[in-house]
């Protein structure tokens, strides 16, 4: 595209590019496209695992084949949120919000929707408890108390054209800023908006760029953390996947006011789908006269170059994050100094988390008023939240900073499936805790979080139910976290392995007397000496559990039970002779032939043979087979 | 030094030579490179390393460091069919450890390993993101989603009759 020359230009190109988009909003065509539909097909990560990309091809042929070319458009998008529903298409001027759709789908859609003007019933979402059809996303509860300020655009606009983006005012809040503000400026409309890092602990974003300005120097750097690690988060991944100029902007602007002419964007080379988008926007973006030389004529030059990670989560953790950009092994260093006086090459240097970065671009678009008008007193804004596990409707959320766990999770996630009871919902990933069902009604916000012992870490939201055990899940964590210790620092490298153990111990049936004590001893020294974020915060999941499931701890280690089912040395499989039909399904589907017993007989199992694997449990068509 | 024994091999090593040239100005850039001959190699053997090494003037010692510190990296071939087991949060409270228990027994081999022939191997991976549809694994990149072990034999089917068919 043209490369554009100044905000006022910038500013008519958006108009143009809007004006071709009417029908998105709900409007009439215009002439500066004539399209009477235009069909939303998301292309992030969770759509595109299902298939999405063949739906579009299919529907992409079949209007060809129609000759409706001119009448529909087809757009591909970033992430709606409803990702369980996946794949998913909207078409607009209706809105029409069509689930699940599959390419064989496809013909139904044309020849109805686009040739009939009917909808096609069976691809709506029925609101759940009624039989009512949701006309549109605004009918529909998972979307009712969202609000959507990072992923603004993310499902509006097509990730791989920047006029889109453009047309949902993308570099305004740079053109702003080049403008009409200088670093003070910056730094205090940050401080004014109240924005803390989403990326964990929350550090006030404004006091992050103050510090960088504050230091001299030759270079400076702006990095963009896109190492998001925490397993079942998500958040960054679909930021960049449905609106990566967001995040570009921000750097842009964080460059500006600290004076670095150079940002890094380090990103999971699991994500190849967000690094091939992320690659498509700076090219665009340099193109357009937004990243590279004299930027919107205003003289101030700022690129980017994008530093792939290798799958080591330790590198989420800031001056790891930054050796391994320099390209080594990414161990941490002890802080200070911080990277606000030496980070990148030793030069000062910040670093932010891409939802950070997507909400700053929204802040210098909108003011900070607007920002900080959402939230809770000392969190302002929104957070995203990946929400997942035993919870209906999977996928990601966002909502004002302060709303109740409860809503999430029931208003918003439609509560558990196959009518269990809630147990916890992890948040914070490795770093973070379990709340039980008794703080369901905490405002969450990041101090919130921090006072019922978890923390908010990136947005990771993992629902379990009754059938979760607790120590199982502390194992896992701590698991994870032993796995990906670094190994620099002895507190973090043999303290979780001592934990691990321990935590092994317990749930095979060899939990001793004192080994909550142990745990509790270890947890602490661990997170007071380790290095860096990674080990002082490996011990939390256990110090979560320990806090509100103590009882299921001593239950492994003083009845060696496990009593949501799920630690295998723990329990045995056991036939109720009252309730077998003797149907012999079990023992036909029993993959040891650990089940015998003749038709219309009760069953039995040889616990000897057994392995536990709940094939029989899961089959059984009258509820006779237990754990005990 | 390098193996350039035969055509094949050549081949590669231009495609790296190409690599290096394309990051060897840009600093930092290792892992970059790194990514990418793994790309073209399957692996990162010690000869691929130590010419990487002379190229780039890096010394063996520090590549080693870094090949050996990222989990992404291997310096062992893996199988042509690569069933990587997703074993994050969200998938394991849905049963994902079942899942790779499945796995392992239809091919033979245990987690980390390479079946004999060459064909198939067995990872696990973090969290590919398409928490939706957990538990999920990936064959090669290909998603597999809404997991039971049940359907884990079938999908195994399938890359024996892809390889059958070769």
């Amino acid at each position: 595209m043209k490369r554009i020359e100044s905000l006022e230009e910038l500013k008519a190109l958006q108009v143009a590019e809007r004006a071709k988009m009417t029908v998105r909003d709900g409007l009439a065509p215009t002439e500066a496209n004539l399209a009477k539909h235009q069909v939303l097909i998301c292309a992030g990560t969770g759509c595109t695992s299902n298939k999405s990309a063949e739906v579009k091809k299919a529907l992409e042929e079949k209007i060809a084949q129609e000759g409706l070319q001119d009448e529909v458009q087809v757009v591909q998008t970033g992430c709606f949120g409803f990702c369980s529903l996946g794949p998913i298409m909207v078409v607009y001027p209706e809105g029409t919000f069509y689930n699940k759709v599959s390419a064989s789908d496809v013909d139904e859609i044309v020849e109805k929707h686009f040739k009939n003007g009917e909808l096609v019933e069976r691809l709506l979402y029925t609101i759940p408890g009624t039989k009512e059809h949701a006309k549109d996303m605004s009918h529909i509860p998972f979307f009712q108390k969202q609000k959507r300020i990072a992923l603004r655009n993310c499902g509006s606009i097509d990730p791989e054209k920047i006029e889109e983006a453009i047309a949902h005012y993308a570099y305004q809040g740079l053109g702003r800023a080049l403008t009409e503000m200088d670093s003070q400026a910056i730094i205090q409309e940050l401080l004014d908006s109240g924005i803390r890092g989403r990326g964990g602990a929350g550090f006030p974003t404004g006091l992050k760029w103050k510090f960088a300005t504050g230091y001299s120097a030759d270079q400076k750097y702006v990095v963009c953390n896109a190492d998001e690690g925490d397993p079942g988060a998500f958040m960054d991944r679909s930021v960049l996947e449905g609106d990566p100029h967001s995040v570009i902007e921000a750097m842009a602007i964080g460059g500006y006011c600290i004076g670095a002419s150079q940002g890094y964007v380090y990103i999971r080379a699991e994500y190849p789908i967000a690094v091939h988008r992320l690659e498509i926007a700076i090219k665009q973006a340099r193109e357009a006269g937004l990243l590279g030389k004299n930027i919107l004529g205003t003289g101030f030059d700022f690129d980017i170059d994008i530093r792939l990670g290798a799958g080591a989560f330790v590198c989420g953790e800031e001056t790891a994050l930054l050796t391994s950009v320099e390209g080594k092994r990414g161990e941490p260093r002890p802080r200070p100094p911080f990277p606000a006086e030496k980070g990148l090459w030793g030069k000062p240097t910040f670093v932010n988390n891409v939802e950070t970065l997507a909400s700053i671009s929204y802040i210098f678009l909108k003011g900070a008023q607007e920002f900080a008008s959402v939230g809770t007193e000392k969190s302002k804004g929104t957070k995203v939240f990946a929400m997942s596990g035993k919870i209906n409707n999977i996928g990601l959320v966002e909502v004002p900073m302060g709303t109740t766990l409860r809503e999430i999770i029931y208003d918003i996630g439609g509560g558990i499936p196959n009518g269990k009871a809630f147990k916890a919902a992890q948040t914070g990933g490795p770093s973070g805790g379990c709340l039980p069902a008794s703080l369901l009604d905490t405002e969450i916000d990041f101090d919130s979080l921090v006072k019922a012992g978890s923390m908010m870490g990136s947005g990771g939201l993992i629902v379990m139910d009754e059938t979760d055990c607790m120590v199982d899940i502390a194992k896992f964590f701590v698991e994870f976290t032993q796995d990906e210790s670094c190994g620099k620092c002895p507190p973090c490298r043999i303290g979780t392995k001592r934990i691990l153990e321990i935590l092994t111990k317990i749930t095979e049936g060899k939990g001793e007397e004192g080994d909550i004590e142990k745990l509790e001893s270890l947890a602490k020294n661990i997170s007071t000496s380790a290095l860096c974020a990674l080990g002082q915060t490996a011990p939390n999941p256990v110090l979560a559990t320990l806090k509100f499931f103590r009882d299921e701890y001593e239950a492994h280690i003083k009845d060696k039970k496990c009593p949501a089912g799920k630690c295998k040395s723990l329990f045995t499989m056991v036939i109720d002779p009252e309730k077998c039909k003797g149907c012999t399904l079990c023992a036909r589907n029993c993959p040891v032939g650990a089940i015998t017993g003749s038709v219309k007989n009760p069953h039995s199992i040889d616990p000897e043979k057994c392995i536990k694997c709940g094939v029989c449990l899961d089959n059984c068509k009258f509820g006779a087979i237990y754990k005990k | 030094m390098a193996c350039t024994c035969n055509a094949h091999n050549q081949e590669k090593y231009q495609q790296l030579d190409a690599v290096i040239a394309e990051y060897i100005d840009q600093p930092g850039s290792l892992i970059n490179v790194l990514h990418k001959a793994q790309g073209i190699f399957g692996y990162l053997p010690e000869e691929v390393q130590a010419y990487i090494a002379e190229k780039m003037d890096i010394p063996l010692s520090e590549i080693y460091g870094v090949v050996t510190f990222y989990a992404l990296f291997t310096t062992e071939p893996k199988g042509k069919y690569n069933f990587n087991v997703c074993l994050g949060t969200a998938c394991y409270v849905k049963g994902s450890g079942k899942i790779l228990e499945r796995v392992e027994k239809e091919l033979g081999i245990k987690l980390n390993e390479t079946s004999a022939d060459g064909l198939f191997s067995i990872e696990a991976c973090r969290c590919v993101g398409a928490c939706g549809l957990a538990p999920v694994m990936t064959v090669n990149g290909e998603v597999y989603g809404r997991l039971t072990p049940d359907k884990v034999p079938a999908i195994i089917q399938k890359y024996k009759d892809l390889e059958a068919n070769n």
